[in-house]
């Protein structure tokens, strides 16, 4: 079963870029720590997923390539041909010459409906090559015009036009401080919009992200290069193959089986890391997680304290709420390494605050006449609001 | 990729474009080394096959044949004009990109605006659909021109309003040279006053700039370079000041072109990361879109670093952080003003070379502290990362601050221009053109003064206790 990624804007095309090294870096990998046999298993499952085969040998990725300017698709599509082990599509990209300047109700309002036909086109006949899809993944940022703005219309479009397929949205949070001024305007209209139309929200934080980079790997000159290849490594440990069910050797076929919002928290890096360390003395309530462990001993993993109630709210059974996944082949030459993907309170105190900063700017109305000039009026702003309000009580009373 | 063109107006605002212009070759030569004609070089440059007839047939890939500068030359008196066409940039320009006149304006804005105005108004429109014509996306005009005198002035705010009607989709950055205090035209303050009303309303954004603080910052360069320490050799290619003219002829340049060349760097820094490559890009309309929280206020207090590069090749982390700390003093503004000690609205920081966002982050987390923003926008930051350096440089920093510390300038502003007008001195000059009248004054004052007030209002609310709006309560 197939997975279209769709890459928007310059944030989603690095990445993806990485996600894809990433994933075609583990494929090729020898070090399975498992047999041969299931090593060529994961690795067929792996292709199924994400390349296409061409007759040329080199795997080509299922991904489209989206920006309102040149600059970023042209080294995404370089930096993957010169790698050698894999590329992107020939005719896998689309991009205009100006880009979106920041602005989301440019990338949503002006950018969306000119270029819709020849973008749903792009995904139709990218679609079409596949026997059997499962959904689409795309990879954008909050902050900025295109990934934001226009990957929210396109989410929309993507729901109206394949009711029945999923649709992940791999969202960057920004830095708390200064990437882009009116990217707290940009991400509360992205998320409220995308609420209606996307099945599930995986976010990655870029100061979570940055301080991983510099407490738990000591690199020192911290560059996106760096970033963008930890989230990378966390989503390939989440999209690899697993398998579908206990004690089952057969590579689960969907490999966007999460059903509900989810969002991943630290990873466990380190080889002997079984879980990621929580060692705060209260939990944040969880509705559902889910543990992905690969490598050595997996089935010996004792994952007794995700079973815990205190964990969950109390309308769940912590049996209904907890998922494993474990599958002997590993992950990135790591011997073992673990996932958590969690749908619970952890997102609510960085989404209070960006609430709260664009409702702080959005009182005294600067910025606003840049988005009414494209049709996004304070009406929208208002109902965004109100919807992602909602999202924070609801998760507040759990 | 999008493209921009160059206005430049009068005297001023043509020498100033010399100097870009021969800073942008500079550059686009120290990086393409295969003599393609790439997408950055396309921004700024047509590539031109001169051999065919006529204009030239514009080739958009391949090698480069005949670069032509995307600019449109207009000056009422021929002098400055005549020079650029006959000195080492004459062939990137050519004469149908030019408009000029024999008699000058007289430093008189009125004659710039209004007689200049409609007199070459179809031949400016006719010109800059030319130019436009040639870019299969533009982006952006960039005016260049001076406040103080006529044609600069006048003529180049008529050309602001042109440009709006015409073009009304395309955005328009102007680079405006104020008059300081000692200016030598006595009339600069009627000049400015009455331009500044056009800037207010028909500019998306403008950089200030005052030649009391270029002087300034050439002063303390020469200082440097001329103070014989130990291990204060300076690279040459990296002064902000010389141009390639410059160097090559060690330093015989034009006595403004010292500080010319500083406002050349910034309309290069200031596109950077537009034309190259970065990890985090940030485009023309970015700027507009994160740097200008109200129409009205669009006034872009800028600063450069660093000035020069030592010849010392190693270039400790220390330095990389002074980098950022002379961002924010008063001496590297280019206009007089201490952004420090006043209220920021937004802050943008481009950029330039081996600088990584851990390398952003830390400093603005040293530095926010001790600035002051405004209230609804408490870490308004705007930042980019451009991979490219500038010439002779291994990282650079271009910081624009929209900030109520500009206030000072146009309080000045106002008041040189009242003491003038309560005498009514000079003013006959300009009422004696067709289309004048006190209401041009009257309106052009009351206009600066309401940007007075805007800023005022902001001020105020410096230091004071910040009350968060109560948020939306949700039923559930």
């Amino acid at each position: 079963m197939s997975v279209v990624t769709v890459q928007l804007g310059q944030c989603g095309n690095q990445i993806g870029y990485e996600v894809f090294d990433t994933i075609c870096r583990d494929l090729h990998n020898s070090q399975g720590f498992c047999c041969k046999r299931e090593n060529e298993v994961y690795q067929a499952s792996c292709k199924e997923h994400f390349f296409n085969e061409e007759r040329s040998g080199v795997p080509v990725a299922r991904a489209l390539l989206i920006d309102m300017e040149p600059k970023v698709i042209s080294q995404t599509l370089l930096k993957a041909a010169r790698s050698g082990r894999w590329k992107y599509g020939q005719h896998s990209h689309f991009c205009q010459k100006q880009g979106s300047g920041n602005n989301w109700a440019y990338g949503y309002s002006v950018h969306g409906p000119k270029h819709e036909e020849s973008i749903m086109n792009l995904i139709q006949k990218e679609v079409e090559k596949y026997d059997s899809l499962r959904g689409f993944s795309t990879i954008m940022s909050m902050a900025g015009g295109t990934g934001s703005g226009l990957g929210a219309f396109l989410t929309q479009n993507l729901r109206d036009a394949y009711p029945n397929s999923f649709i992940i949205n791999q969202i960057i949070w920004p830095y708390g401080t200064g990437e882009v001024i009116v990217q707290n305007y940009n991400s509360i209209l992205t998320l409220s919009h995308l609420y209606r139309s996307s099945d599930a929200l995986l976010v990655h934080e870029n100061d979570v992200v940055h301080k991983i980079c510099a407490k738990l790997m000591n690199i020192k000159q911290i560059s996106f290069r760096d970033v963008n290849q930890v989230i990378a490594h966390q989503l390939g440990s989440v999209f690899q193959p697993t398998y579908s069910s206990e004690g089952s050797c057969q590579y689960r076929r969907n490999p966007l089986g999460i059903d509900w919002q989810v969002r991943p928290p630290l990873l466990g890096l380190p080889a002997l890391e079984k879980v990621p360390h929580n060692k705060e003395s209260h939990f944040n309530t969880s509705i559902a997680n889910l543990v992905i462990l690969r490598g050595k001993d997996v089935h010996s993993a004792d994952l007794g304290g995700f079973k815990d109630p205190a964990l969950y709210t109390s309308w769940l059974q912590p049996s209904d709420a907890f998922s494993e996944w474990r599958t002997h082949r590993a992950f990135n030459k790591y011997e073992k390494s673990a996932a958590l993907v969690s749908n619970s309170q952890f997102l609510l105190k960085p989404l209070d605050t960006v609430i709260g900063k664009a409702w702080n700017m959005f009182a005294s109305k600067a910025y606003v006449h840049q988005y009414t000039k494209f049709g996004i009026e304070e009406e929208d702003f208002l109902d965004s609001f109100t919807v992602l309000e909602q999202v924070v009580a609801s998760y507040c009373n759990l | 990729m999008a493209q921009s063109v160059v206005v430049q107006v009068g005297q001023c605002g043509n020498q100033i474009g010399r100097c870009f212009w021969d800073l942008a070759l500079r550059e686009h030569a120290a990086i393409n080394k295969k003599g393609i004609y790439d997408d950055s070089l396309k921004n700024f440059f047509r590539n031109v096959d001169t051999r065919r007839n006529g204009d030239g047939v514009d080739i958009s890939k391949g090698k480069i044949r005949s670069l032509k500068a995307r600019a449109v030359l207009i000056d009422m008196e021929e002098g400055v004009v005549n020079e650029i066409l006959q000195g080492p940039l004459k062939d990137i320009f050519d004469s149908k990109q030019l408009i000029t006149n024999v008699s000058g304006s007289g430093n008189n804005w009125s004659v710039g605006y209004k007689v200049f105005g409609s007199q070459y108004r179809d031949q400016i429109v006719e010109k800059l659909r030319q130019t436009a014509e040639h870019c299969d996306c533009l982006q952006c005009f960039f005016i260049i021109h001076s406040m103080g005198g006529g044609t600069g002035s006048g003529l180049g705010t008529f050309i602001l309003n042109v440009l709006e009607d015409e073009f009304p989709e395309v955005y328009r950055f102007v680079t405006s040279v104020f008059p300081s205090g000692e200016d030598d035209v006595i009339t600069s303050p009627y000049n400015s006053v009455l331009a500044m009303k056009e800037l207010n309303e028909h500019a998306d954004c403008v950089l200030p700039i005052e030649n009391e603080s270029l002087f300034d910052i050439v002063s303390r360069i020469n200082q440097m370079v001329t103070s014989g320490k130990p291990g204060t050799t300076v690279k040459p290619e990296s002064l902000i000041t010389l141009n390639e003219g410059g160097i090559k002829k060690k330093l015989q340049e034009k006595p403004f072109d010292t500080m010319n060349n500083i406002v050349g760097n910034l309309l290069l820094n200031l596109t950077s990361s537009a034309r190259f490559e970065g990890s985090l890009n940030m485009d023309l309309n970015e700027i507009t879109m994160n740097l200008v929280p109200f129409p009205q206020l669009h006034y872009l207090v800028s600063s450069l670093t660093p000035l020069y590069t030592l010849a010392d090749v190693n270039v400790p982390p220390r330095r990389l952080d002074q980098m950022f700390s002379d961002a924010f003093s008063k001496d590297h503004q280019l206009i007089q003003a201490d952004p420090k000690h006043s209220l920021y609205l937004a802050c943008a920081l481009l950029v330039r070379g081996n600088v990584q966002i851990s390398d952003l982050r830390r400093n603005i987390e040293r530095l926010k502290s001790a600035l002051h923003f405004v209230s609804w926008n408490q870490e308004g930051w705007k930042t980019s990362l451009c991979s490219v350096p500038p010439v002779g440089h291994s990282h650079s920093l271009l910081a624009l601050a929209n900030n109520t510390c500009i206030k000072p300038t146009f309080i000045e502003l106002k008041k040189r221009f009242t003491r003038l007008y309560k005498k009514k001195a000079h003013l006959h000059h300009y009422l004696q053109v067709d289309g004048m009248e006190e209401s041009c004054f009257t309106e052009a004052v009351s206009s600066l003064s309401s940007l007075i007030e805007s800023y005022n209002e902001l001020d105020v609310t410096k230091g004071l206790p910040i009350h968060d709006p109560l948020r939306l309560n949700i039923v559930i």
